[in-house]
């Protein structure tokens, strides 16, 4: 992969939160370092497209002048100069065909290319930064970097900015031209250039407010939309049709309004804009007609005419000027919000320890070269060699303090120990710091204070990649991907033969209900396996740990959704799973974690009671009371 | 069509408008079309003769021509603006108001998530479609022909060039969009799938970074935006030529022009007035193919949203009512008489498979089974949300399907399995139940559900507001305020399906002792998972795969049905220390 070819430099220090100049100045840094030879060559296109149009509209005075007038009443009149005069125009109006289509088919692949690059950095990037970047951004949020702002920037890059360059190029050369005709008539043109470009703005700007209240109407009216008929079922159940109806008018017809009014002004943004123009082509002949009859300026009919070629092809690249400017604004706000996303600090990951395979040779470990079943952690002992400590699945806590948002402690001064091959549960409220927990252990996050040590290694001395290949985790929502039930398998560990995956089905109590699929393991599984009940979902996301087979297991809240029948199911495949291996687990129905080794009971962030369940029950404390149904967990 | 004519039902009140847009766009083309014709005059008569007198006679006809066209172009982007945005006013109205007649099995056929987008992104597309209908595609035409008359009425001997334009751009731009098209949509096709693999990544971040699946999900992502970048490129690479291909017509048209003119000047068959002229319709000849060209395509791309919003206005509601329908309901029997009940017709097995059950008025029943067992659809046939396919559902003595369905469901309360709460605060969405119902009501029948307790605890109490699907609730607060909205009908028969399940054991038992004391008339079905909830009821259905299994007593089945047996000691082993206590 050729990604750090394509990375342009990352903005320095001070990125402010809206930074407009430094955004453009990076967005221009794409096309400078990549493309520069090509984006001179469409810069020169543009030129080249933009005299040739002006060499234009300036002939038609010279074939009046020049070529038809002289020529008016002469018998046999000799047309040679102007059959040449056609041809050089002929010639030149090739190149400028050649070079549009030049310019418009390189910004192309320049504008295509430097969206993939970006796209491929954002997503790349993306994999590398810390959980903790979207448990605080939404969704939908995220999901908008690559749809709505790579989308204006693809406008932007393909359609903006050639025309901005074209139509400055545009203005300058034909203003030029047209002071040299004539230039009373130039005021006349300015003038009524900048009336359009008022106009413009005028009406750019109040049907912007109204778009505004467009959008803030569709947004209402959709969610509305969405909310109703996920719950239209309960909408019958409770006769509360004409209800909704009612509902849904208002909101419907507040819609209407606000599209209508923002709809009529940029529709009727063209044909103001096309008759101001004309009005000023009228204008131009009227003064033009009466400046040459007047002599002033020595005024030709031919300049006239040409002049009228000119006003015409000037008022159009300022609208289009006044257009891009908007577009480019727009741009790069969106820009600036790919770049945070681009910017955002990667986790850190200095570990140097690694996870190797091994095997034990005269009692002492070695590296192995293929998968031997065992592990050992692979310990430089800086001096250029390595010790090698056996993966056992040994974790302990000490005195760990964490806090998500500083100030706000979740975690207090927690301690304890998981023995190779023993089943640890976590129960309490929600918000108790359960999940934090196993957050901490798979680093996912990092203690604030005390220590995680993982078979006598300090967590944060493992390799993060090579610390959560140990560990196999099984969350209560399950997420699938796009692809074959094999595939969702195969993501425990991408090597395995279609035997390892079926074997860690059957383990995992899957096998049953794949073979019922109808395509058995090459069912293809669609949004997130929505075709699949829960219960069948959590046995597949089990399967892909069985074949990933870590020596420590975390399952948060692994059988919450699922009905007790299906639960009896899925608890015996996992419990096959666990058998032999550390297990972390966190439950919501207190029958999946009585045969635990040790099961902490926790309450705001500290553990309250530890113990087996039976001397749990003797306490008679809060296990007690979550166990007798007094209270009610979540 | 048909599709369009359902679709143009809708129109309605914005028919006048829809009619209107189009008059007036004829009328500012054609003043539109004058103008370089009138320009030539006052080149002609004016400026060539050097006649001031003219060119101000001219320049006056000419702006007054330029302010009509302007009004009326302003006036057509209102009508029209008006039109269009209507039209999807009264077609997003219309498929709402249909969607609300639908049945349970009409709602089934769409999923919700299609049923959104075809109420939205759909209708929005149709919307975009309307507007250049009734804008462009009667002012393209006209243009181009009104400009093809004057250039011909100018000067046919030099309007023939124009002609020229027509076979090279009628080829080359339908050659250009066919070529694109299918490129076009390849992409978006690309661009959905990058979205999921966008999408599954962020949700299972947490999966990916466990399995140390990053490079795996990069490489993943990276195919498909190397195939987008690929095929996008493609495509804007032929779309580029659409641009040098209009320039081409236009100088060639120019030069050829020329070239004639000059020859007819010269030879004195013609005025340099109808030369400018000439060159100013050209560029009018070239807009207007273009514009075509646009129009048809957008109409290609809204074709599908078009379909998929007829489907919907075309769905004929499959649950209706009686032409004579009975307005009250005695009691609260129920009586199912050989029922059998499938979904499609299709399907090889019913769901329910002939089953007949008698509930007295007031008694309480409990319904358990496996997962697939049906509970659900049996439950469902009482308040008539589908319809069997033979047998009958009785309830107070009367054929379901004979009844008016708002009053049988008035009667028949429901607390469904996937109940929604709706954004809005605790009070309004109880009122769902009962409009006009008192705060003393709601909190009476919050006590009954065993909601009051927490409802108090919230700052706001009652009038806390509830998020979209009620997020800031736990599921076991969302079952007792759902529970609460549906007592609040003092219905006749009450259905709880799997109502409970996240509610906990002591709880759940003093719901059901509450309802037993405070409502003793009113019939209760209750679905559970659990047998502590259904083993006080006066009796037990056991159904397993469609078919009734047994019924009877906690204590009879116990002893006679192996299915209930099984469920009971599974959960009793493992729940031993929670029923001893209760």
């Amino acid at each position: 992969m050729q990604k750090n070819k394509n990375r342009p430099p990352r903005g320095r220090g001070s990125f402010g939160a809206s930074d407009k100049k430094g955004t453009a100045k990076r967005l221009l840094a794409y096309i400078t370092r990549d493309h520069l030879g090509r984006f001179l060559i469409v810069v020169a296109c543009i030129i080249l497209a933009a005299f040739t149009s002006i060499y234009g509209s300036m002939f038609l005075m010279d074939l009046i002048d020049v070529y038809i007038k002289p020529l008016i009443g002469t018998e046999n009149p000799v047309l040679r100069e102007l059959v040449n005069a056609l041809s050089i125009l002929a010639v030149v109006y090739a190149v400028g065909i050649v070079s549009n289509l030049l310019y418009a088919r390189i910004m192309a692949v320049i504008s295509q290319r430097i969206l993939r690059d970006i796209r491929q950095q954002m997503f790349f990037h993306m994999q590398d930064i810390p959980v903790g970047y979207f448990d605080s951004h939404t969704f939908g949020n995220v999901m908008s970097f690559y749809t709505n702002d790579t989308d204006t920037l693809r406008q932007m890059l393909g359609q903006s900015v050639p025309s901005f360059i074209s139509s400055v190029i545009n203005v300058i050369a034909i203003f030029c031209s047209m002071l040299t005709l004539s230039w009373h008539m130039t005021i006349v043109v300015v003038v009524m250039v900048f009336i359009i470009f008022m106009l413009t703005k005028f009406m750019g700007g109040k049907s912007g407010r109204y778009f505004y209240k467009q959008q803030v109407s569709i947004g209402k009216t959709n969610g509305f939309i969405e909310e109703m008929i996920n719950g239209q079922k309960v909408v019958k159940v409770f006769c509360h049709e004409e209800q909704t109806k009612a509902d849904f008018d208002k909101l419907n017809e507040e819609l209407f309004q606000n599209a209508s009014k923002a709809n009529q002004l940029a529709n009727a943004l063209m044909p103001i804009m096309a008759n101001v123009g004309n009005l000023q082509y009228i204008l131009i002949a009227v003064v033009g007609g009466a400046l040459a009859v007047g002599g002033v300026g020595g005024i030709t009919l031919g300049a006239i005419v040409s002049f009228l070629q000119l006003s015409r092809s000037f008022s159009m690249p300022v609208n289009q000027l006044s257009m891009q400017i908007n577009y480019i604004v727009m741009a790069l706000a969106g820009a600036e919000r790919i770049f945070s996303l681009i910017d955002e600090k990667e986790e850190v990951d200095e570990g140097k320890v690694t996870l190797v395979n091994a095997r034990e040779e005269n009692g002492a470990i070695v590296e192995a070269e293929s998968r031997t079943g065992m592990w050992a952690w692979k310990q430089p002992d800086g001096k250029g060699g390595c010790t090698y400590t056996k993966l056992a699945g040994d974790v302990r806590f000490k005195n760990v303090n964490f806090s998500y948002v500083k100030g706000k402690q979740v975690l207090h001064d927690i301690s304890l120990y998981a023995k190779p091959g023993q089943k640890i549960a976590f129960v309490g409220a929600t918000g108790a710091g359960k999940t934090t927990i196993t957050n901490l252990i798979n680093r996912f996050y990092d203690v604030d204070e005390g220590q995680i040590v993982y078979d006598g290694i300090d967590v944060r001395h493992i390799k993060k990649d090579d610390l959560r290949r140990s560990l196999g985790i099984v969350l209560q929502d399950v997420n699938l991907f796009t692809g074959t039930v094999m595939d969702n398998i195969r993501y425990g560990r991408l090597d395995a033969t279609d035997e390892e995956c079926i074997e860690a089905a059957k383990k995992a109590n899957a096998h049953g209900f794949i073979t019922m699929l109808p395509d058995g393991y090459n069912t293809m599984l669609e949004g997130d396996g929505s075709g699949l009940s829960q219960g069948q979902r959590q046995l597949l996301s089990i399967a892909r740990v069985a074949v990933a087979d870590p020596p420590v297991m975390i399952l948060d809240e692994a059988t919450s959704s699922i009905d007790t029948r299906t639960e009896a199911i899925v608890q015996d495949g996992m419990d096959k799973l666990m058998q032999g291996r550390t297990v972390f687990v966190i439950a919501h129905r207190l029958s999946t974690i009585r045969n635990s080794n040790s099961i902490m009971v926790m309450d705001q962030g500290r553990i309250i009671e530890r113990g087996d369940h039976d001397e749990l029950i003797e306490q008679r404390g809060k296990y007690y009371q979550l166990y007798t149904g007094a209270f009610e967990l979540e | 069509m048909n599709i369009v004519k359902t679709l143009l039902k809708s129109v309605r009140e914005f028919k006048k408008l829809s009619i209107i847009t189009p008059l007036i766009i004829i009328a500012e083309v054609i003043l539109e079309m004058f103008l370089p014709f009138i320009t030539g005059r006052l080149i002609d008569e004016g400026v060539e003769v050097g006649n001031m007198q003219m060119i101000i006679r001219y320049g006056v006809i000419l702006f007054v021509m330029a302010l009509l066209s302007l009004a009326a172009g302003a006036g057509a982007a209102i009508t029209g603006a008006k039109a269009s945005t209507g039209f999807a006013k009264n077609l997003r109205r219309d498929m709402y108001h249909k969607v609300q007649d639908y049945s349970f099995a009409n709602i089934d056929k769409f999923s919700t998530s299609s049923l959104v987008t075809r109420l939205t992104t759909d209708v929005t597309n149709v919307q975009n479609a309307y507007q250049i209908v009734l804008r462009m595609a009667v002012r393209s035409p006209i243009m181009l022909v009104f400009a093809l008359i004057m250039s011909f009425s100018v000067n046919p001997r030099v309007a023939w060039v124009f002609l020229l334009a027509i076979p090279i751009l009628g080829t080359c731009l339908p050659l250009l969009l066919t070529r694109a098209h299918p490129i076009f949509k390849r992409i978006f096709r690309r661009y959905d799938k990058l979205n999921l693999v966008v999408q599954e990544n962020l949700r299972g971040i947490r999966v990916v970074k466990s399995f140390v699946r990053e490079g795996h999900e990069k490489e993943k992502f990276d195919d498909i935006s190397e195939s987008i970048y690929q095929d996008f490129s493609k495509a804007e690479k032929i779309m580029a030529f659409t641009g040098p291909l209009m320039s081409f017509c236009i100088y060639l048209i120019i030069i050829l022009v020329s070239w004639l003119s000059a020859k007819f000047i010269i030879g004195g068959t013609m005025t340099t007035g109808d030369l400018t002229t000439l060159i100013s319709y050209a560029g009018n000849i070239l807009m207007g193919l273009m514009f075509i060209s646009v129009s048809i395509m957008m109409m290609v791309i809204s074709r599908p949203s078009m379909e998929r919003i007829t489907e919907i206005l075309t769905e004929e509601p499959t649950i209706k009512d009686p032409e004579n329908p009975v307005t009250a309901v005695k009691d609260g029997s129920v009586s199912f008489k050989n029922v059998t009940l499938m979904y499609s017709r299709k399907a090889e097995k019913p769901v329910l498979d002939n089953i007949s059950i008698d509930i007295a008025s007031g008694e309480t029943v409990g319904i358990i089974g496996g997962t697939g067992s049906s509970k659900s659809s049996l439950v469902q046939l009482i308040p008539r949300l589908y319809d069997v396919i033979e047998g009958s559902v009785q309830v107070g003595g009367v054929d379901v399907r004979d009844y008016h369905i708002e009053t049988l469901r008035n009667e028949v309360a429901m607390v469904l399995q996937k109940n929604v709460l709706f954004s809005g605060t605790i009070k309004e969405n109880l009122r769902w139940g009962n409009e006009h119902a008192t705060d003393e009501e709601l909190v009476r029948v919050c006590k009954l559900a065993q909601a009051d307790g927490f409802i108090q605890s919230f700052p706001d109490g009652y009038d806390t507001y509830i998020e979209q699907g009620g997020a800031n609730v736990s599921g076991g607060q969302k079952q007792r305020l759902c529970i609460a909205r549906a007592l609040l009908k003092k219905p006749k028969i009450l259905i709880l399906d799997d109502s409970t399940s996240a509610v906990d054991t002591r709880t759940d038992a003093l719901i059901r002792k509450a309802m037993l004391e405070e409502i003793p008339n009113t019939t209760k079905i209750i679905i559970a998972q659990r047998t502590s909830s259904v083993q006080d009821a006066d009796k037990i259905i056991v159904l397993d795969e469609g078919r009734v299994s047994a019924v009877g007593s906690h204590e009879e089945l116990l002893k006679t049905s192996a299915i209930y047996q099984e469920v009971y000691y599974s959960q009793n082993r493992e729940e031993a220390f929670g029923s001893a206590e209760e």
